[in-house]
């Protein structure tokens, strides 16, 4: 186990590694940089704020600086807010990791329990209902879910459109924390739905099918013989068993979650990494896109390695597999 | 019927759709219909010989239109000087039927050669793998295991945004069918190797072997058509993920430029809320996004959930 820990560990750095420094250079190689958009006084203005910025070195300079940096988990400072990387990142790598959380944990109550819903109920007309509108839900990518969903919440009013937060509402400006934690959980619901439907949709078709199976095991049949009612026999016995090919689906949801996120983010102005990045590709702000490169692939990165850190735990022949 | 005959079907009707699409729009889906900015979908109506009332322009301010009653116009095929749009207008006054229309070409048909250009690779890598095993096993697989860890979106925002903010649209196409294809062969890639290096074992391949048969013939007669009804499952799950992936880049403003109509670019009308909330039908692409997915995972999906669980 440690060794397959390890490897673990290395592999997840390489990868976030690679792709920090492939943003980088890609970057630096792109037409344009920070001090583009901006109106200088004079070219030796401009030329000023460039070697402030190190952007007239050569580009293995200016890599081995950001290199030299970053592990020792100085990213450099954005040219866009005028702000350290770091800070920036962690701000908004917090707020993706609420959006995700709370997608994740809508997606796992509402797939899970209309799984273990339409299993149990197999041919009533409950089920076939939730059945269809599953595979609704997993036809509606979050691109086409924010999209709706900001629509209905514009015309209805049943939810605030867009941001995090409202104007003018924030710790800084002196509102209580309920007020702000109250305001947050108004703003979560259009972003989070849009994450989590597909994947409750996922979870319901997998979990349907495996309690399904689990159920037809004679074990089961055997417990009810003893006189066992049906719904502990599902609690107690069919569900544990069924769980497996569900929590198989984690490393999906991770990536789909992450991927997703971007989307949402970009659609509805939820302040996290993804948007971060768009505006940082946007302004050529170098130091931003690494940064927020290194984030993204670092959270996907632990996110994948804490599943298969789990599964080994729980699983000898995953670590004795490589 | 098989799974991997409906995949193809599949595919086929989704590629005569991209290709005669253009071709059934109503109207040059560049055109702009003066005074019909945001004018919104007509309706046949039965009572008139399900021909439709024109909209009139009532206030230019408000983009507000009444629908004269007194008058009829035929189908927007048929129709004369006045306009029919079917799914409304958008913001310069194009027919947005038309032009969901003409952006299947572009968004369906990238989708779609994605689809054949990572299948194709990642067949082809696959078998490699999976035929000759040993050091290039090793090697395609850890290369497809690279690809399949990567924060695909990041890479392929950093990969676009190295490239000037102004192409051509051809040069987009292009561009993205490569990106496409590059983070979709893996998929494909690993469930052919499995498939091959299960069937090199088999009874039936081991004969034909010891009965003098050479690699090529093995692979054309025995190992790939045992893998062909997975490919074709595997490779059309990939499709609406293709096409999500163009409308996102183009959304953000990384992919097509806006005078190209795709599903992508027409969407970038629903980013004000406002006019969202005004003028829903501008989210007709989303529609057609959706019916896409749904098409597919209506098809296929069931092959590919029992996939999931064993």
């Amino acid at each position: 186990m440690p060794t397959y820990t390890a490897r673990r560990i290395v592999l997840a750095l390489l990868l976030v590694w690679a792709v920090a420094s492939a943003a980088f250079v890609l970057t630096r190689l792109a037409p344009g940089d920070a001090t583009m958009g901006d109106l200088w006084e004079s070219a030796e203005a401009r030329d000023a704020a460039r070697r402030r910025l190190g952007l007239d070195q050569p580009l293995a300079v200016q890599y081995g600086r950001w290199l030299a940096g970053a592990v020792r988990l100085d990213f450099g400072e954005s040219s866009l807010f005028a702000r350290p990387v770091a800070d920036l990142v962690g701000e908004r790598a917090v707020n993706t990791a609420i959006l995700a959380t709370a997608a994740l944990l809508i997606a796992a109550l509402l797939g899970v329990g209309a799984g273990v819903y339409t299993a149990t109920h197999a041919g009533t007309w409950g089920a076939r209902a939730a059945r269809a509108v599953s595979v609704l839900f997993l036809s509606t990518p979050p691109l086409v879910g924010s999209l709706v969903l900001v629509l209905i919440a514009a015309r209805t009013g049943w939810a605030p459109v867009g941001g995090m937060s409202s104007a003018g509402l924030s710790s800084a400006a002196g509102a209580s924390g309920w007020a702000c934690w109250i305001d947050l959980l108004v703003h979560l619901p259009v972003p989070a739905l849009a994450l989590a439907l597909p994947l409750a949709a996922t979870l319901e078709r997998v979990q349907s099918q495996s309690l399904g199976e689990a159920l037809a095991q004679p074990f089961v049949r055997a417990t009810r013989a003893r006189g066992v009612t049906m719904g502990e026999a599902v609690a107690r016995h069919a569900w544990p068993v069924s769980l497996g090919p569900v929590l198989g689906l984690y490393g999906l949801m991770i990536g789909a979650l992450f991927s997703g996120s971007f989307v949402v983010e970009v659609m509805t102005a939820w302040p996290g990494l993804g948007r971060l990045m768009v505006e940082a590709l946007r302004a050529r702000d170098l130091f931003l896109v690494a940064g927020t490169a290194a984030a993204g692939a670092a959270c996907l990165a632990v996110g994948t390695l804490v599943g298969d850190l789990v599964h080994a735990a729980l699983d000898p022949r995953v670590r004795e597999a490589r | 019927m098989t799974s991997a005959r409906r995949a193809l079907i599949l595919l086929g009707v989704l590629g005569t759709l991209a290709v005669i699409g253009p071709w059934l729009a109503p109207y040059d889906p560049a055109t702009t219909h003066r005074g019909y900015w945001h004018a919104p979908p007509m309706w046949p109506e039965p009572g008139a010989g399900f021909a439709f009332h024109p909209v009139v322009l009532e206030d230019r301010l408000q983009e507000r239109f009444a629908v004269d009653r007194t008058r009829t116009v035929g189908w927007p095929w048929t129709a004369g000087e006045e306009p029919v749009f079917l799914l409304g207008a958008d913001r310069s006054g194009h027919d947005v039927f038309s032009r969901v229309l003409a952006g299947a070409r572009v968004s369906l048909g990238l989708g779609i050669l994605a689809v054949l250009g990572a299948t194709a690779l990642g067949t082809l890598l696959g078998t490699l793998a999976g035929a000759r095993g040993g050091a290039t096993d090793d090697l395609v697989m850890r290369v497809a295991d690279f690809v399949l860890v990567l924060p695909v979106l990041y890479v392929v925002l950093v990969l676009r945004a190295v490239l000037p903010l102004v192409l051509s649209p051809g040069l987009v196409f292009a561009l993205m069918l490569g990106i496409f294809v590059l983070v979709g062969w893996p998929l494909v890639a690993r469930g052919v190797r499995a498939l091959v290096a299960r069937e090199r074992s088999q009874d039936y391949v081991v004969a034909a072997e010891a009965a003098g048969a050479g690699a090529g013939h093995l692979l054309r007669h025995h190992l790939l058509p045992a893998c062909l009804g997975h490919v074709a499952v595997q490779a059309s799950l990939l499709l609406p993920g293709f096409i999500l992936a163009e409308a996102t880049l183009s959304y953000l403003g990384l992919g097509f430029p806006d005078t190209v109509a795709t599903w992508g670019t027409m969407l970038r009308e629903a980013a004000d809320v406002n006019e969202l909330s005004r003028f829903p039908w501008t989210l007709a692409p989303a529609a057609a996004i959706f019916a896409v997915t749904l098409v597919t995972n209506a098809a296929l999906q069931r092959d590919s959930d029992r996939e999931i669980t064993t």
